[in-house]
C-alpha cells in the first residue's frame, strides 16, 4: 500500500475528490471509528467517558476557531461570548416557547452567527491585534449585555435551567448517552470542516490569509468571506455553547468568559493553526493535560511531600506544569502538535531509512 | 526524532503508572477546592481547615467506626475542570460532594439530582437553592445572598436607630452573585422606607473610586451594605478610607470579611471599625479547634499556618463538621455504613442545634429548608481583631420566603 503515495494516478473524478486519497489513511479513519463508536463507550468507565465528553466540546469549538484564525487568518478574542450568544438563544427559545432540542440547536448557531458576523465587520478594515482588540470589546460587550439584560438572561442570576436533551423519544442523561450524542457533533463538525476548507469557499478563506490584497484582486470578495468566515466560525461556536448548555443542563454566563475566548485560542495554537487534525489534537492536549498531571502528583507527589504540602502543591505545580509543557512542545514545534504528529507519521512511512 | 519518540514514550508511561488503583471501603466525601483561580485566597485557607476536621474525627476513630475520606480536587475555579472533579468524585464513590463556586454549582444542579447526591454550597449560589422541594439535592446549609441582604438591613436598622427617610447604598460586584440580593434589598427598602442606590463595580473589581466618591460625597450614604469578591473587599476599604467615609458605617457580605481581606487593605488600624457578616463563628476560642491543636501536638507537629485566619479556616471546618454530621445521621440509620447520597441527603435533612460550641450556628435543616435558618453573625474590626457584635440572628423571614417561593414559580 505503502508505494502507490508516488504519483499521481487517479482515473476518475471520484478518486480525484477523496477525503482520504490514500487506503491506509482510510483504514485509519474507519479504525478510529470503530474504536470511538464500538470500543471506547462499552469498556471505559463513565468518568473517562466524562473526559471524552468535555474534549468533544472543546473539539467543536477549537474547529470553528480554527477556520477563522488558522484558514482565514481573522483573530478573533470573541469566542466565548458567541458561544453564549448560541447558549442562551438555545436556552431561551428551549424554555420559554418548548422547542424541542433539535430546533434550539440550529437557532443557536444562527444567532451566535449572525451577532459573529456583526463583531466581524472591523476585520474589513483592521487585521491582527488591532482586530484582536475588536473582538475583545465584542466580548466584553455581549457579556456585558446578557449579564444585565434580564430579557435574555432570565433573571439576576443569568442562568437559565434547561431540560435534557430528548431525541426520538429518548432522553438523553447519563455520561454514556452524552457521548453517543456530543461524538456525532464532533463527527459532523470534523467532516463539515474539512470538507469547507476544500471548497470553493475554503480556498478563499486560505486566499484571504496568505495575502488580501492578492486574493481581492484575483477576485475573491473580501468583504463577503471575511464575514462568512466570522459567520461560520461563530455558527461553531454557538453550537458548541448550545450542547455546552445540555450537557451541563444550564446556561450561564460565567461559563463562557474571557478565560475561554483565551483557552479555545491556546487549544489551536498548540494543535496547529490551519489543520483540522491540530484542532483536536489542540482541543485533547488543553483539556486532558491538566488532569494527567494531576494524577501523576497524586502518584508521585507523596514521595517526596506531607500530605497536607501536597494538596497545596498540586494545584500550582500542575498550573507550572501546564504552562511549561506548553512551552515545551511549542519550542520543540512551533506549527503545533499536528505539524508534530505529521513527522512522526512521516518518519515511520519511510522506516528504516532516513528519507 | 528518535530522542522525542522516547520522551514521547516515557510521557505514556508515567500517565499509566499515574492512574489510581483500587476502591476503599471508606465513606468518601468529594471536596472541591480553589487554591489557585479567582478566589484562591479562600480556598488556600478553607480547604486545610477542612482536611483538620475530617482528620480529627478519622483520629477518634471514625464515624460509627467507619473512617473517612475527603478527596479534594481542585478546578482553578474553572467549569469543566469543575464537571471532571465531580465525575471523579462520583467515580470514587463520594456520598456527598462540598461543591465550591457559584458557577459550579449552577452547572451541577441537574446532574446531582440525577445522580442523587447532595451536594453543598455554603454561602455562596443560588439563593432560590433553599427551596428544598425543587432543588432536593443542593443544600446551601448558611445563610444565602438573600438572607444575608435581609440581615445587613436589619443590622443597619439597628445602628441607624430606624430606617424610615435613611440614604442606603449598596456597593456590589457586578455579576449574578453580587446582583442576586438587589430584590430582596428592594422590596425591604418599600417595606422599611428607606432610601436605595446600587452601585455597580465592574470585574475585576479593582476600581471603584468612583463609586466611593458618588457614595460618599454625592449621594452621601447613612450607611453602605457591601458585597463584592476577590480582591475587591480591600480595595473598597481603601477607598472609603481615602475619601473619609466613616468605615463602622460600612457592613460587608461574607466574602468580604476575611482576615486577608483587611490585611491587603493596609492592616488592621486602617479598617477599624468596619463591619463584616460572618456564616461561622471566627476566633481561635471554640473547643473544636483546641481539640485540633491538641491532635497536631500528640503527632509532634506544629498546627498549621493556616488556622490563624481564622475566618476562611473556621468555615472550613463548619463545612467539614455539617458533612459529617450528615453522616453521622446517615450512619445511626444505616449502621453497615455502606451509605447511598439519598442517605446522606436524609441525614443533612436531620441536622438540627447542632453548634460544635458555637463555630456553627444552631441551623435546623429540613427537607423544605435547606438554608438552615440563614443565621449569621456581625463582626466589627476592633483593636486588630474581629470583635463579635451580634449573636446568631436572621431577620424578614418572611420578605426572603416569598423571594424562594416566586422563584419556585418561575420556572
Amino acid at each position: 500500500m505503502i508505494h502507490r503515495e508516488c504519483g499521481v494516478l487517479k482515473t476518475s473524478y471520484e478518486a480525484d475528490m477523496a477525503l482520504y486519497p490514500l487506503p491506509i489513511a482510510r483504514w485509519t479513519v474507519g479504525a478510529i471509528a470503530v474504536l470511538m463508536f464500538g470500543v471506547v463507550p462499552f469498556t471505559l468507565h463513565e468518568y473517562y467517558l466524562s473526559i471524552v465528553n468535555l474534549v468533544s466540546i472543546a473539539a467543536i469549538g477549537a474547529l470553528g476557531l480554527n477556520i477563522l484564525v488558522g484558514y482565514t487568518g481573522q483573530i478573533s478574542v470573541g469566542h466565548g461570548a458567541f458561544m453564549s450568544v448560541g447558549a442562551y438563544t438555545a436556552a431561551n427559545f428551549a424554555v420559554r416557547l418548548d422547542w424541542p432540542f433539535w430546533a434550539a440547536l440550529p437557532i443557536g448557531g444562527l444567532m451566535a452567527a449572525a451577532v459573529g458576523a456583526v463583531v466581524g465587520i472591523p476585520s474589513l478594515r483592521i487585521k491582527g491585534l488591532y482586530l484582536a482588540i475588536a473582538t475583545l470589546a465584542g466580548q466584553l460587550i455581549i457579556e456585558w449585555t446578557i449579564n444585565h439584560v434580564t430579557f435574555i438572561s432570565g433573571g439576576v442570576q443569568a442562568s437559565i435551567e434547561v431540560p435534557r436533551p430528548e431525541l426520538f423519544g429518548l432522553r438523553i442523561t447519563s455520561q454514556h448517552q452524552m457521548y453517543f450524542f456530543l461524538l456525532a457533533f464532533v463527527v459532523l463538525a470534523t467532516v463539515g470542516t474539512l470538507n469547507l476548507v476544500r471548497s470553493r469557499v475554503g480556498r478563499a478563506f486560505i486566499a484571504i490569509r496568505d495575502h488580501d490584497i492578492a486574493a481581492e484582486i484575483i477576485g475573491i470578495n473580501i468583504f463577503r468571506y471575511k464575514l462568512l468566515a466570522f459567520a461560520i466560525s461563530s455558527f461553531y461556536a454557538g453550537v458548541t455553547g448550545v450542547l455546552y448548555t445540555y450537557y451541563l443542563g444550564v446556561a450561564n454566563y460565567e461559563q463562557f468568559q474571557i478565560n475561554v475566548s483565551i483557552d479555545y485560542l491556546a487549544m489551536i495554537i498548540i494543535g496547529g493553526l490551519g489543520s483540522v487534525l491540530g484542532s483536536i489534537f489542540g482541543a485533547i492536549f488543553v483539556t486532558l493535560l491538566p488532569i494527567v498531571i494531576r494524577y501523576a502528583m497524586e502518584a508521585f507527589g507523596g514521595l517526596l511531600f506531607s500530605e497536607a504540602a501536597v494538596r497545596n502543591i498540586i494545584p500550582n505545580l500542575r498550573l507550572i506544569l501546564f504552562g511549561g509543557l506548553i512551552i515545551v512542545f511549542l519550542v520543540v514545534e512551533p506549527e503545533g502538535l499536528n505539524r508534530l504528529w505529521r513527522n512522526i507519521r512521516s518518519y515511520f512511512r519511510v522506516w528504516p531509512f532516513a528519507y | 526524532m528518535r530522542r522525542f519518540l522516547a520522551f514521547l514514550a516515557g510521557l505514556v508511561l508515567v500517565a499509566g503508572l499515574a492512574l489510581p488503583a483500587g476502591a476503599n471501603h471508606e465513606i468518601v466525601i468529594g471536596l472541591q477546592c480553589d487554591r489557585t483561580g479567582a478566589t484562591q485566597t479562600v480556598g488556600v485557607k478553607l480547604c486545610p481547615g477542612y482536611h483538620d476536621y475530617i482528620q480529627l474525627v478519622n483520629s477518634k476513630g471514625g464515624v460509627g467506626g467507619h473512617k473517612l475520606k475527603a478527596i479534594e480536587i481542585d478546578h482553578e475555579y474553572k467549569v469543566p475542570q469543575g464537571m471532571e472533579a465531580y465525575e471523579r468524585h462520583k467515580k470514587e464513590g463520594a456520598v456527598v460532594i462540598g461543591v465550591y463556586g457559584t458557577p459550579h454549582i449552577y452547572a451541577l444542579a441537574q446532574k446531582l439530582t440525577e445522580d442523587r447526591i447532595p451536594g453543598t454550597s455554603p454561602g455562596f449560589g443560588s439563593a432560590a437553592a433553599a427551596d428544598g422541594v425543587r432543588y432536593p439535592y443542593i443544600f446551601p446549609i448558611a445563610a444565602t445572598y438573600w438572607s444575608q441582604g435581609a440581615a445587613a438591613v436589619d443590622f443597619v436598622k439597628k445602628q441607624l436607630g430606624g430606617l424610615k427617610g435613611k440614604k442606603l447604598a449598596y456597593l456590589f460586584f457586578d455579576n449574578p452573585a453580587g446582583r442576586e440580593p438587589i430584590g430582596v434589598l428592594e422590596d425591604l427598602s418599600a417595606k422599611e422606607g428607606f432610601q436605595l442606590k446600587t452601585f455597580a463595580v465592574p470585574p475585576p473589581g479593582v476600581e471603584m473610586g468612583a463609586q466611593v466618591l458618588d457614595i460618599a460625597q454625592r449621594y452621601r450614604a447613612d450607611f453602605v451594605i457591601a458585597h463584592l469578591f476577590g480582591r475587591s473587599p480591600s480595595v473598597s476599604i481603601k477607598e472609603l478610607k481615602r475619601v473619609g467615609y466613616p468605615l463602622r458605617k460600612v457592613v460587608s457580605f461574607v466574602w468580604g470579611s476575611a482576615e486577608a481581606d483587611i490585611e491587603a487593605a493596609g492592616g488592621w488600624a486602617v479598617a477599624e471599625g468596619y463591619n463584616v457578616m460572618q456564616f461561622a463563628g471566627v476566633g481561635t476560642d471554640f473547643p473544636v479547634l483546641n481539640e485540633i491543636r491538641e491532635m497536631y501536638k500528640k503527632e509532634g507537629k506544629e498546627p498549621p499556618a493556616e488556622m490563624a485566619s481564622t475566618v476562611y479556616y473556621n468555615r472550613g471546618v463548619l463545612l467539614a463538621a455539617l458533612h459529617v454530621e450528615a453522616i453521622r445521621n446517615a450512619v445511626k440509620a444505616k449502621p453497615d455504613g455502606k451509605l447511598t447520597g439519598d442517605d446522606v441527603k436524609k441525614g443533612f435533612e436531620q441536622i438540627s442545634g447542632f453548634t460544635l460550641g458555637g463555630l456553627v450556628p444552631p441551623l435546623k435543616i429540613t427537607s423544605t429548608d435547606h438554608e438552615g435558618g440563614g443565621l449569621v453573625q456581625i463582626y466589627q474590626v476592633k483593636g486588630g481583631k474581629f470583635e463579635k457584635e451580634t449573636e446568631w440572628f436572621s431577620a424578614y423571614g418572611d420578605v426572603v420566603q416569598k423571594h424562594i417561593k416566586d422563584a419556585g414559580k418561575k420556572s
